[in-house]
């Protein structure tokens, strides 16, 4: 016991320096000021009033939803590109079903759901059966899907864009504004980060992804059912993926074909400016959440300002490079905190 | 005290027509360090995973406690209380040492329908498992692997097996890539492993190492034991002879000496020149 007071105080010592470098969003938490302080100074007031932080909240909401699963998927060591075609691909499910067929709307979207968790079981057991690289695996799923869904439109309905008019239900469920700007989505996103944070951060499985993107062989030595674990991952990130296919439809009351590509290098680009290590085995649920807020700033707030819109990309484009400069010195500061301390 | 926890008898190993392992017999005692030396490619990892349960042995028998066993997977071989430390630890660098501990068999706490890590007694119980072995320098159960130094991730790697109750403890080459003062920690480790009762199988190229903990030795050269005796029957020079083929180093000192006569010293780099030629 004489030992477990005495490993107390070092942390007792306050909320050190070292203890904040440990964490994965360390570097994302300054970035994610630093990118406010910069648009507040130079846009103003507008940033900070309701309509600007909506705008934000409401892009960061969407992708917020798709990033999270990614950045599980991340953690354990994989890439799902496929979240591309899914979401256009639920997207018009829920149409054709609800509203071509003008089934009732849980059907459409059960329907949209069942296809982002098809696409996904499929994706992971590809990735354990072949042993192919899961970024190879799901650019070819990525095209089916994408091909599948053009035909399978035209085949069924003539057209590529689909309408439906969704029952209040749906409609204030996946497609309300709240207060005129705030996307309802906004709240399914804290309600993802939640589950899934559960998921990462505090329950058991948590630790079998971590080990899972860490070394996947002795993950397997030690016990972990590491094919089950893949394919839950790769149905997870499905299931977010056609969830805001489905919102989409229900916003903006049709669907297409095309769209969802956006995506695809915004949820990874997201994931890994929030701390997630590209190779897998280091991040956390409060970095993505992070990183996404971040994203989303940048990505509006070039709107609030005089520059040219173009410039959004660019500024966008420098900080995921200065976001993995510094993840990289602050998973460095953690690997080597504790060493020194103890001297 | 002499029941052996783990005999091989007669066994072989072959990968389609390339044969690796012939007629190995082995034994293992409780509380004792079977030594496993061998150069590269004499067939020593392919011997470990035939004990591991990644592969079945073509032919020939395993048993544990005199009882015939057969592994379809690793698991199996784990459940029977068959540990295999790996050179780098078999751990995850950017995990928290408490986490990796815990990997596969974590101490949950319930919370209604929510199960909950407990963090907190994952991490007590590992660092006081690593501490219980000598290991005094751990004492934050959040502190990431990658910040150990390379004998102290050897050292939580078998102080996991044991806690987890390994019986028998492969070592794969722990000492291989460890400076002096590191490896006598883990050298320490398998003494107090051993002084445990566990049944030590010690894979190392470092006769020194071999001979400072072993009790019994045997060396592998191109897949079949080559030499099989106790401490104290053999020297370092005699091992060391064995585990180079005997004649390979013989032949190598003889060509050193008629190089070195010729050229009147500096043969290394008249052989260089040699090549180049």
């Amino acid at each position: 016991m004489a030992t477990a007071t005495h490993t107390k105080s070092p942390g007792a010592a306050g909320p050190s320096f070292g203890r904040l470098a440990r964490r994965p969003e360390a570097g994302s938490f300054l970035g994610m000021i630093a990118v406010f302080l910069f648009f507040l100074s130079v846009s103003g007031q507008i940033f900070v009033s309701a309509p600007g932080f909506a705008s934000w909240l409401n892009v960061a909401a969407e992708i917020g939803i798709v990033a999270l699963p990614i950045g599980l998927l991340m953690i354990a060591g994989e890439l799902d590109l496929s979240i591309g075609a899914v979401i256009p691909a639920a997207s018009l499910t829920a149409a054709v079903v609800s509203g071509y067929y003008g089934l009732p709307d849980i059907v459409g979207i059960i329907a949209a759901l069942a296809v982002g968790l098809a696409v996904g079981f499929v994706n992971g057991l590809l990735v354990i059966r072949t042993g192919v690289p899961s970024l190879i695996i799901t650019i070819g799923m990525m095209f089916a899907v994408m091909g599948l869904t053009l035909g399978l439109s035209v085949l069924l309905t003539g057209s590529t864009s689909t309408s439906i008019n969704p029952g209040p239900v749906a409609k204030t469920l996946l497609g309300a504004f709240i207060g005129g700007m705030f996307q309802v989505t906004i709240f399914w996103w804290i309600g993802f980060a939640l589950v899934i944070g559960y998921l990462l951060h505090v329950s058991p499985w948590g630790n079998w992804i971590y080990a899972l993107g860490g070394d996947k062989i002795s993950a397997r030595n030690a016990g972990i059912p590491t094919e089950k674990l893949t394919i839950g991952l790769f149905m997870l990130s499905g299931l977010a993926a056609a969830f805001v296919g489905t919102g989409q439809a229900m916003v903006y009351q049709s669907a297409q074909v095309a769209g969802g590509q956006s995506f695809i290098f915004n949820s990874i680009m997201c994931v890994v400016i929030g701390g997630v290590l590209l190779t897998g085995g280091f991040g956390s649920v409060v970095g993505i959440v992070l990183g996404t807020v971040t994203f989303a700033m940048v990505n509006q707030g070039i709107y609030f300002t005089g520059f040219d819109a173009n410039l959004g990309s660019v500024i966008i484009g420098a900080l995921l490079l200065v976001a993995v400069l510094m993840n990289d010195t602050f998973r460095q500061l953690a690997l080597t905190y504790s060493t020194k301390k103890k001297g | 005290m002499t029941h052996a926890v783990l005999e091989l008898k007669n066994v072989n190993k072959s990968f389609g027509p390339i044969d690796v392992l012939h007629d190995i017999n082995l034994k293992v005692n409780a509380g004792e360090v079977l030594c496993l030396l061998g150069d590269n490619g004499a067939g020593k990892s392919t011997l470990i995973k035939t004990l591991a349960g990644v592969h079945k042995p073509t032919t020939g028998e395993i048993f544990m406690d005199g009882e015939q066993v057969s592994f379809d997977k690793p698991k199996e071989a784990a459940d029977r209380g068959i540990a295999t430390v790996h050179q780098f630890g078999g751990t995850f660098p950017l995990m928290s040492i408490g986490r990796s501990f815990f990997v596969g068999c974590e101490p949950v706490k319930k919370f209604g329908p929510f199960k909950i890590f407990d963090r907190k007694t994952a991490n007590e119980v590992a660092v006081k498992a690593v501490r219980d072995f000598g290991i005094t320098r751990i004492d934050d159960g959040d502190r990431l692997i990658g910040g150990l130094s390379g004998g102290e991730r050897q050292s939580l790697a078998i102080a996991r097996a044991v806690h987890f109750g390994a019986r028998v403890l492969i070592l794969d080459e722990p000492t291989a890539a460890l400076g002096v003062k590191q490896a006598s920690h883990v050298l320490r480790i398998i003494l107090e492993a051993r002084k445990r009762g566990l049944a030590v199988i010690f894979i190392t190229h470092q006769v020194t190492h071999a001979m400072a903990v072993g009790d019994h030795f045997a060396v592998l050269i191109r897949g079949a034991v080559a030499a099989n005796f106790m401490r104290g029957e053999k020297s370092r020079e005699e091992i060391t002879d064995l585990m180079a083929g005997g004649e390979a180093l013989a032949d190598l000192d003889s060509a050193m000496e008629a190089q070195s006569e010729a050229t009147g010293g500096e043969p290394a780099q008249s052989a260089a020149r040699a090549t180049v030629a």
